[in-house]
């Protein structure tokens, strides 16, 4: 089947089987690897992307259901060689190290923050309680989404 | 990583295409509402499924109202869309303590209060709330709409009565003062499935129980309920001694198997203390101003 | 908002970070890292590996006509054909074997019978549907405590002349003088305990990507190793390629833990499946093959005593230990020690007698064994002693940070050579102790505790002090498949005065791009933005060891130091011929090598760097350029340590346990970048409640994997670990360049401890002395009913 998905922004189509997975779709079809995935029972959330706006385990969406929608992925966080707060509160706070879980988890964090401009520490780790990370014991990354708070609060740059 | 296997898929636009589309299909055809309980059994293979017919577009099924004296549940209510109604908080605060510990947050965002009904997994959690508030099941066929009430609604693991060409389209919990209700669970770790979990719904006179629904999760329970604790309960007053009758009976109803989540004797165990808890939590609220079921 | 805090200048105060992060951090945060399976070469086909769905089985026939028929499908691989190319088995790191595809027998569930290569990733799942293979079922081995039975099954009748199910023999220690101790001892405590298998579960999970070129006989191999030249090595011995035909990639690495250690018979079916179809050819395995087939770790039976004086001196420590090793010996310690350093038992302190014994079994599991950060097995003897300290104190009545206390090592005791033969190089433990009691409030914790108990809650704190013995490993002692334990490093100082360095080393997220910058930074006056690390790239870097057991700072970072002073006392002569002074007229200082009385007179690497390449005429014997190389042979072990303090809160009618804090003091020698330490430090705490908590591999009694997804191995999320708090010392190594020591693994090996001694201690009052990890709430309630879930099979 042909699916039409605007992808951070453009308009991508594919001719696809049904049964196709969205993170295949992204990163076999359209060369989009920054989406990762790491098991199969929709429980580490690292193929987390926007779809329609909101966070979605991208492992489990057939690429069909996402047919007519809006995906975002995070090689579209940065805009005009600027990057998300999100992004910058990650690498400045060491919130990521091997990297595998960073996409995911800054998708869905920049959502938390669009939602809850402020989050307490004790939101944030609710927010990303569906995803795995093995390398920070979370304390860093939850500092990089209050450092991302704090900068969205001040204002763009 | 896992695949699905080979599968053709159809789009619905309506609950009456939906329909048409699962008799062209036939019993080959399963529905896919959120996908997160579906497309990782798909993936793992323990469902392979001729078609799916997904009825994401049927945004007329996503809704929560109050109507009637009932609250009314659209199946395709996704499970965030659930908790952050404060409708649903208010007449039936169950609800929302199941919804806060299901699954995690982005899988709440798109799985389907119906989805996880249909899906029947035993462990499932709103199953046994929805049977503590002794609600129906509103399912279209191609013969119309029929009710069944949420405690005949599954027919084993996996099974419900919702037959191919069938679908869920709304859940209908009865609303009246004087009541209140809570969920209760133990898992190993947050988004776990449940080891064990309990629901209490009560109403009150003064401080006589008048009604109680007690649902169970993971436990055995004969339709994710404990009716003799229930029986038990009526006319009782709502104390911790009554609490505790109920919670001994729950257990002694309950069949829990051994698995990895734990052992037999510490879910029924669980199914005693859990009740308990739920009631406890439930009589609070409904002696508490202004709350509903 | 939190206008209040004033943006991000606020926030960053609270907690001072590098501004720009670590060098990897830039593609991470942009989606523009390259790991194995974002990797695609023209033409690539795509494996997938059919697995055996018993535990112990006969195969008595293999058919795969189907799946050959199947449009999408190139090959399809089984034992016998790889037996053709004596292929079908594989050395282990063990120096075992382990078949790559099963001929004779499966051993356990999950083992690699068949190969599909087809054109894309579906259809090689498909595929595998289509391939049928009787299987003649026999009696599993599921309890390593049956596996020495008489009448046990053999399970590795491969072998010729065997007739048990015994892997190893070991023991470390004086028996004698242990016994002695033992008798003259006042209080004697002993406990059976086991350490559960567990697996690592780093998020990206294992595969290859094989491209064997016909023409040139080069095979080059991405693939997810944490040792490229080790593994480059085995595919030579394996598959008779000479080696310098062998290039192994190591791309980016999405965590290891020592998971990715082990050569896996994926990466051979990848490489006889591009042999075979003379096409680039990908596997990659999903998260049920991860956790079912892949290095596990611990799954030690261990029974420990520890006899003391009635003041509570402590005398000595033994321990019997049963390892259960699974179906092959797939551990990969160094070759000397079956049972890793598991002989550090006697942990922080000062016994005068010691000895352990381990018996290493096969059993119908998936093989594997030193894996998970344990620092070679370090982890299970922390575990060990620790729970027996607190075992003791609870039986003197004393309090068991006090119990420990009078017992750690002295400062003055160092070097220190334990009853087991080991040398500590330095520490100050009661210093680290006494800290982390600081930084916790114990006493005010201790009171609280009292109050909670005449309420009837249960709160626990558990304390944890730790030793460990990481860097492997002097060569002469320490080797993996004769290969010693040294690693090297090459630098090169460009004309213009950046610098590239090269290392044996891989990094998995410890950061090393950014640290070992630093390191020879830090060495030559450099800014790091000039100095980049190559690594993972057999044809890009000298041989060495790879990342694990806490060994690349320990190792390749005393390598890189010891690159960088090469060069240093190279760019001195060319200074010397720069400035027309003798070199011993230079001293190095504030990044050059200034006129000793005349510090004007300098001059920078980058100068010297262009002089060396420059037509600058040398001294006699002093070559140009501004290269070295360095191989370095550790002269011991480095041990870190610390000392950690947990507080949980169990609920008595559930058995549920929070972990409400985690104060954890470590001490790594010298930080080279203390935010980078931290970090290790979080991910190992974290690890510690995971596996103290929830994490283990179980099984039933024919064999079946029970913990086959995150949905059954579960991990700790962000809701379950709580904001750390960390305190540090420093006491250097004294004998690694740079006095540091490896913190890689130190929490992992020390926090599981401190998670059990706490919630033991919060059962306390219920006259519960020891329940088995995994503490899950089930686990909890039946220790507080009397009756604790033993190890061994669900349901059997």
């Amino acid at each position: 089947m042909r699916v039409t998905v605007t992808v951070n922004g453009a308009e991508r189509t594919a001719e696809v089987e049904p049964r196709l997975l969205l993170i295949h779709l992204l990163r076999d079809h359209l060369g989009l690897t920054g989406s990762h995935w790491g098991c199969d029972t929709s429980n580490c959330g690292a193929c987390v992307v926007l779809l329609d706006g909101k966070p979605v385990k991208s492992c489990t969406v057939l690429a069909a259901m996402a047919d007519g929608h809006r995906v975002r992925t995070v090689e579209d966080l940065e805009r005009d060689g600027r990057l998300d707060p999100v992004q910058e509160g990650f690498a400045r706070c060491h919130g990521l190290q091997c990297g595998f879980c960073t996409p995911g988890m800054m998708l869905t964090a920049s959502w938390l923050l669009d939602h809850d401009p402020d989050p307490s520490p004790a939101a944030i780790r609710e927010a990303l309680s569906g995803q795995v990370c093995r390398c920070t014991g979370y304390e860093n990354i939850v500092r990089a989404v209050r450092w991302a708070a704090a900068r969205r609060g001040a204002g763009p740059r | 990583m896992q695949v699905p296997a080979y599968v053709d898929y159809e789009r619905a636009t309506s609950v009456e295409h939906a329909l048409a589309l699962l008799a062209r299909y036939g019993p080959g055809a399963r529905v896919l509402a959120g996908g997160h309980s579906l497309i990782p059994m798909m993936k793992l293979r323990l469902a392979q499924p001729e078609t799916l017919i997904d009825i994401n577009p049927l945004t007329e099924l996503d809704y929560v109202r109050l109507d009637g004296g009932e609250l009314r549940i659209g199946a395709l209510t996704r499970h965030a869309g659930l908790l952050g109604s404060p409708l649903a908080g208010a007449a039936a605060p169950i609800l929302h303590d199941a919804e806060r510990v299901i699954a995690d947050p982005v899988v709440r965002l798109w799985g389907t209060v119906g989805g996880s009904l249909c899906q029947a997994d035993p462990s499932e959690d709103l199953s046994a709330a929805f049977a503590a508030l002794k609600a129906t099941m509103v399912i279209a066929g191609p013969g119309g709409e029929r009710t069944v009430p949420a405690r005949m609604f599954h027919t084993g693991p996996y099974e419900t009565v919702v037959a191919p060409g069938e679908l869920l389209t709304e859940i209908r919990v009865p609303v009246a003062p004087g009541g209140g209700s809570a969920y209760v669970k133990v898992g190993r770790r947050a988004g776990d499935w449940p080891v064990g979990a309990a629901g209490a719904a009560v109403r009150l006179d003064g401080n006589v129980i008048t009604s109680a629904g007690i649902g169970l999760t993971a436990v055995g329970a004969e339709h994710f309920c404990a009716a003799e604790a229930e029986e038990a309960l009526r006319g009782a007053p709502a104390t911790e001694e009554s609490f505790a009758r109920a919670g001994r009976l729950a257990a002694e109803h309950c069949r829990p198997v051994t698995d990895q989540r734990g052992p037999a004797d510490y879910k029924r165990h669980l199914a005693a203390e859990l009740t308990v808890r739920a009631l406890r939590r439930a009589a609070d609220r409904a002696r508490g101003p202004g709350r509903g079921a | 908002m939190s206008g209040a805090a004033g943006g991000p200048a606020g926030a960053a105060a609270e907690r001072p970070l590098p501004a720009a992060g670590r060098k990897e951090d830039a593609r991470f945060i942009r989606g523009r890292g390259r790991f194995l399976d974002d990797i695609t070469l023209p033409g690539m086909l795509h494996g997938a590996i059919l697995r055996s769905p018993l535990a112990h089985a006969r195969i008595a026939s293999v058919d795969t006509a189907a799946a050959r028929a199947h449009p999408m499908v190139e090959a399809v691989i089984t034992g016998d054909m790889l037996a053709e190319r004596g292929l079908a088995w594989m050395p282990t790191l063990s120096a075992d074997t382990q078949a790559v595809l099963a001929t004779d027998k499966v051993r356990f569930q999950g083992q690699e019978v068949a190969f599909v290569v087809a054109r894309d990733r579906y259809a090689a799942r498909d595929a595998l549907e289509l391939i049928s293979v009787e299987y003649e079922p026999l009696p599993p081995v599921t309890d390593a405590r049956r596996a020495l039975d008489p009448d046990a099954p053999v399970i590795r009748d491969d072998q010729p002349g065997r007739a048990d199910n015994r892997v190893f023999d070991w023991s470390a220690g004086d028996l004698a003088a242990t016994e002695a101790a033992f008798a003259a001892a006042d209080v004697v405590v002993t406990q059976e305990m086991h350490y559960p298998r567990s697996h690592p579960a780093p998020l990206e999970t294992c595969g290859a990507i094989a491209d064997a070129d016909p023409v040139t006989g080069r095979l080059t191999l991405w693939s997810t190793t944490q040792a490229p030249h080790a593994h480059r090595t085995l595919y030579a011995m394996i598959t008779g390629l000479p080696e310098h035909k062998i290039r192994v990639i190591s791309p980016d690495i999405g965590g290891g833990f020592g998971n990715k250690v082990p050569v896996y018979p994926g990466y051979l079916c990848a490489i006889a499946g591009s042999m075979l179809t003379r096409r680039p050819v990908k596997w990659t395995e999903d998260r049920s093959e991860n956790l079912m087939s892949t290095t596990f770790a611990r799954d030690y039976h261990m029974r420990g005593q520890i006899a003391a004086d009635a003041d509570g001196t402590i005398l000595a420590v033994r321990a019997s230990v049963l390892a259960d090793h699974g179906a092959f010996n797939g551990a990969a310690q160094p070759s000397k020690y079956p049972a890793g350093f598991f002989h550090v038992l006697t942990g922080s302190y000062d016994l005068r007698a010691a000895y352990c014994q381990v018996t290493g079994v096969y059993t119908n599991k998936a093989p594997g064994g030193v894996a998970y950060s344990c620092s070679f097995r370090v982890t299970e003897a922390v575990y060990l002693i620790e729970r027996l300290v607190d075992l003791l104190a609870r039986e003197l009545g004393a309090d068991p940070a006090e119990l420990r206390m009078r017992n750690l090592l002295r400062p003055e005791q160092f070097p220190y050579r334990s009853a087991t033969g080991l040398r500590y190089d330095s520490g100050d433990y009661p210093r680290a102790l006494r800290k982390a009691m600081q930084i916790a409030g114990y006493a005010e914790l201790r009171a609280e505790q009292a109050r909670r108990r005449e309420r009837g809650e249960l709160m626990g704190i558990g304390v944890s002090c730790f030793t460990e013995a990481v860097g492997a490993g002097p060569r002469k002692h320490m080797d993996i498949l004769g290969l010693g334990m040294a690693d090297g490093a090459d630098l090169r100082v460009h004309p213009t005065g950046t610098a590239t360095l090269s290392v044996s080393c891989q990094t998995q997220g410890q950061g090393h791009e950014t640290t070992f910058a630093q390191i020879v930074a830090a060495e030559l006056g450099l800014s790091p933005d000039d100095v980049d690390v190559v690594h993972g790239d057999t044809d890009r870097t000298p041989f060495g060891l790879g990342t694990y057991g806490s060994r690349s700072t320990a190792v390749s970072g005393a390598a890189a130091a010891v690159a960088a002073r090469r060069v240093r006392e190279r760019a001195r002569l060319v200074a010397a011929a720069m400035l027309e002074v003798d070199p011993e007229d230079l001293e190095w200082a504030d990044g050059a090598w200034r006129v000793r009385g005349d510090p004007e007179q300098a001059r920078r690497i980058a100068e010297i760097a262009m002089a060396a390449h420059s037509g600058l005429e040398l001294p006699d014997g002093v070559e140009g350029h501004l290269d070295a190389s360095a191989v370095y042979d550790p002269p011991d072990l480095t041990f870190p340590f610390g000392a950690y303090i947990c507080v949980t809160d169990v609920d008595p009618g559930t058995g549920e346990v929070r972990v409400r804090r985690f104060v954890a003091v470590d001490d790594c020698g010298v930080r080279i970048n203390p935010a980078i330490v931290e970090g290790q430090i979080h991910r190992g705490l974290a690890d510690g409640i995971g596996i103290a908590l929830m994490q283990a591999i179980a099984f039933d009694a024919d064999g079946n994997c029970l913990s086959g997804s995150f949905m059954d191995y579960l991990l700790p999320t962000s809701v379950e670990c709580p904001s750390p708090e960390l305190g540090m010392t420093v006491t250097p190594s004294p004998h690694h360049p740079l006095g540091a020591k490896g913190i890689g693994e130190s929490a992992t090996v020390g926090a599981p401890a401190a998670v059990v001694n706490s919630v033991m201690d919060a059962l306390a009052p219920l006259g519960v002395r020891h329940a088995d990890m995994p503490l899950t709430p089930a686990a909890v309630w039946r220790a507080i009913k009397g009756c604790p879930i033993r190890p061994g099979p669900i349901g059997g």
